[in-house]
């Protein structure tokens, strides 16, 4: 199996959307990664983020709002049937077990972004029955919404909480609806793709490019040349329960 | 040989039309659930299995623990089983059956159940459940359908019979040992990430399962003329007394693992199981309820004295099903969940959806129960006469 349907309506799209973006997708190209006519390839996806800048605006929720906007992410009041791909949570959360007595203040108090590892060595990709959620080459963890079957094995086996499943219509739950992705129905799971949409046409997480201190860097850890390469090389970063040998491919400067 | 399910008196009618009244309520409820989505039920973004896995988790053992009637009649020839092997084997099926449809209702896209079987995915511990949940009822159908039609036309089993018969026993430990697999092989979730979960289960199984047998056999002495005699029981309240012993035996294992090594991780769920965690005591009561019963149910297990007595056998086995019924119906699978891996402890109870679809779902497997068990009753009565 090469590509699957979902991919191969994703490259038909992804390359008539770089015809009609034309060289607007070109000036958003960072210099670093490389490009073939669908997109962004990358062959190990990885995120890193600087809490430092992050916090440097305080309060901002852009990246959240940027991305709950592009993937139609319902939006609902209650905790019980929230659904989110990306959000602010305490270190204390965020590092379970990780956290020293007198912690500086910036650190205890100002909130880490978290969203799906897309670990190298992903559990929920194993327990899913209906292969519904796949780890793709390029090291993103995939799903298929019009597959899965609601059991909610991923989201027990998740230990970072990266899932949330559709407990109600979603669809009168979407503050603004963005015609160019997919809404979802009741009863699947969903999380972050790390925007297979937006890099196969060449375009950056949608996160990324909102964040306004430039704190999310994205890229390809096999590239030696890529920036987040550099950053991991020059900076201590932390990831999230590694003892766990999921890999998870999201850094944290702190 | 079914007709015999449409024949009965007026309190066998009675008995019925209350359980199909309560699926009826079941199935509207379900219907409610499947347009609104599980948002009804008590389950939250933290906790995304709650009662409806809980059920199907100790359902699976009450199918398993058929084993511990087969076993001794086949493999020991333990003459005195054979009355009841085909009742375990009824038993066995009316669970199963109930936990695929725990399964099915707890499922956000039930219509896309086929999913499993049209991309089947052997990595998934929940692929290999659905195969042996699936041979497992196979297998308890063939051989209760032969062995009965061969009883009713006074002919020795067929010879392939048994190895068929020899074949369901590794089947029934191996139902509830997947089942557990399903839950001990996630390292997000350290309550159940233990070893011995699996052996627990079926002490769990093997001490609930013939509990019940044993209610099911002094019911049907009372209300039928159905007599399976004082010497299998006893035998069965032996099976249920060392089981029971192991599963107290497993669960200290548990507990001292987790509360003396004093690994948060571990320590935290049972701090929440019996203590209460961050002001959230919700299973607190109830787990100490099950710790009681269990000491009760114990001490009139041991004591032959109270055990010979068939009264005090049916508090026993009463309280070593509740018991276990809390352990595993309960507390077992939401507390897994809590706390979440993010160190929050969220709350979770079913909510009346949930506790309606589940009423239906063993309604229905005590309807199967009480059909198989009338047919059985009714052609062997027919076979005395005669």
């Amino acid at each position: 199996m090469s590509i699957d349907r979902r991919q191969f309506l994703l490259i038909v799209g992804g390359v008539a959307a770089a015809g009609i973006a034309g060289k607007q997708t070109l000036e958003v190209f960072a210099e670093n990664q490389s490009r073939n006519s669908k997109g962004f390839a990358g062959k190990r996806w990885a995120m890193l983020i600087d809490l430092k800048k992050c916090n440097e605006n305080e309060g901002c929720t852009k990246c959240i709002d940027a991305c709950h906007l592009t993937h139609n992410v319902p939006h609902f009041d209650n905790k019980k049937d929230e659904i989110k791909w990306i959000w602010k949570e305490k270190f204390e959360h965020a590092f379970v077990e990780q956290e020293n007595y007198f912690v500086p203040e910036q650190i205890k108090q100002k909130p880490v972004l978290l969203f799906c590892n897309h670990c190298s060595n992903p559990p929920c990709v194993i327990v899913c029955p209906t292969q519904a959620t796949w780890k793709r080459k390029d090291g993103i963890v995939m799903m298929d919404w019009h597959r899965c079957v609601g059991c909610r094995y991923c989201m027990a086996a998740c230990p970072y909480g990266s899932r949330s499943f559709n407990w109600r219509e979603p669809r009168p739950h979407i503050k603004k609806l963005n015609p160019d992705f997919p809404t979802r129905t009741k009863g699947v799971v969903e999380k972050c793709t790390f925007c297979d949409e937006r890099l196969a046409r060449g375009l950056k997480p949608s996160c990324v490019e909102a964040c306004p201190g430039k704190a999310m860097i994205f890229g390809d850890l096999e590239n030696p040349n890529s920036e987040i390469r550099k950053m991991l090389g020059e900076n201590f970063t932390m990831r999230r329960k590694p003892e766990l040998g999921t890999q998870p491919e999201i850094y944290y400067i702190i | 040989m079914l007709e015999q399910a449409f024949s009965g008196s007026k309190k066998y009618w009675i008995w019925i039309i209350i359980l199909l009244v309560i699926i009826g309520c079941g199935v509207l409820a379900f219907l409610y659930q499947f347009y609104q989505g599980l948002g009804v039920t008590g389950m939250s973004r933290d906790v995304t299995w709650g009662f409806y896995i809980a059920q199907f988790t100790f359902l699976v053992g009450v199918a398993a623990s058929a084993v511990m009637v087969v076993l001794p009649y086949y493999v020991h020839h333990y003459k005195d089983f054979g009355k009841i092997t085909i009742l375990g084997e009824f038993l066995a099926i009316g669970a199963v059956i109930m936990c695929m449809l725990f399964i099915f209702v707890d499922m956000g896209q039930p219509l896309r159940v086929v999913n499993i079987f049209l991309y089947p995915s052997p990595n998934s511990l929940m692929f290999w459940d659905s195969m042996s949940l699936g041979g497992y009822l196979v297998l308890n159908v063939i051989i209760s359908r032969y062995t009965l039609d061969c009883e009713k036309k006074g002919i020795a089993p067929p010879k392939w019979l048994k190895p068929v018969v020899i074949l369901s026993i590794p089947w029934a430990v191996s139902i509830h040992t997947v089942t557990a697999f399903l839950y001990q092989g996630l390292a997000a979730r350290p309550f159940w990430l233990s070893a011995v979960m699996a052996p627990r289960f079926l002490a769990t199984a093997f001490s609930a399962g013939p509990a019940l047998l044993i209610l099911l056999c002094l019911l049907l002495r009372k209300i039928t003329k159905f007599d399976v005699g004082s010497e299998p029981i006893q035998k069965l309240a032996i099976i249920t007394t060392y089981s029971m012993l192991l599963n107290i035996f497993f669960l200290l294992m548990e507990i001292f693992t987790g509360l003396y090594s004093g690994l948060p991780d571990h320590a935290r769920h049972f701090q929440y199981l019996y203590f209460g965690l961050d002001g959230n005591y919700r299973l607190v009561p109830w787990m100490w309820i099950s710790t009681i019963l269990a000491i009760v149910s114990l001490i009139l297990l041991l004591v032959p004295k109270y055990r010979k007595n068939e009264k005090l056998l049916i508090v026993a086995a009463f309280t070593v099903f509740l018991s276990i019924w809390i352990d595993k119906g309960l507390g077992m699978v939401v507390t897994g969940f809590i706390p979440s891996p993010l160190g929050y402890v969220p709350d979770y109870w079913p909510t009346w959806v949930e506790a309606t679809i589940s009423l239906a779902i063993y309604a229905i497997g005590l309807l199967i129960v009480t059909v198989l068990y009338k047919v059985a009753l009714s052609m062997r009565r027919m076979l005395k006469t005669t």
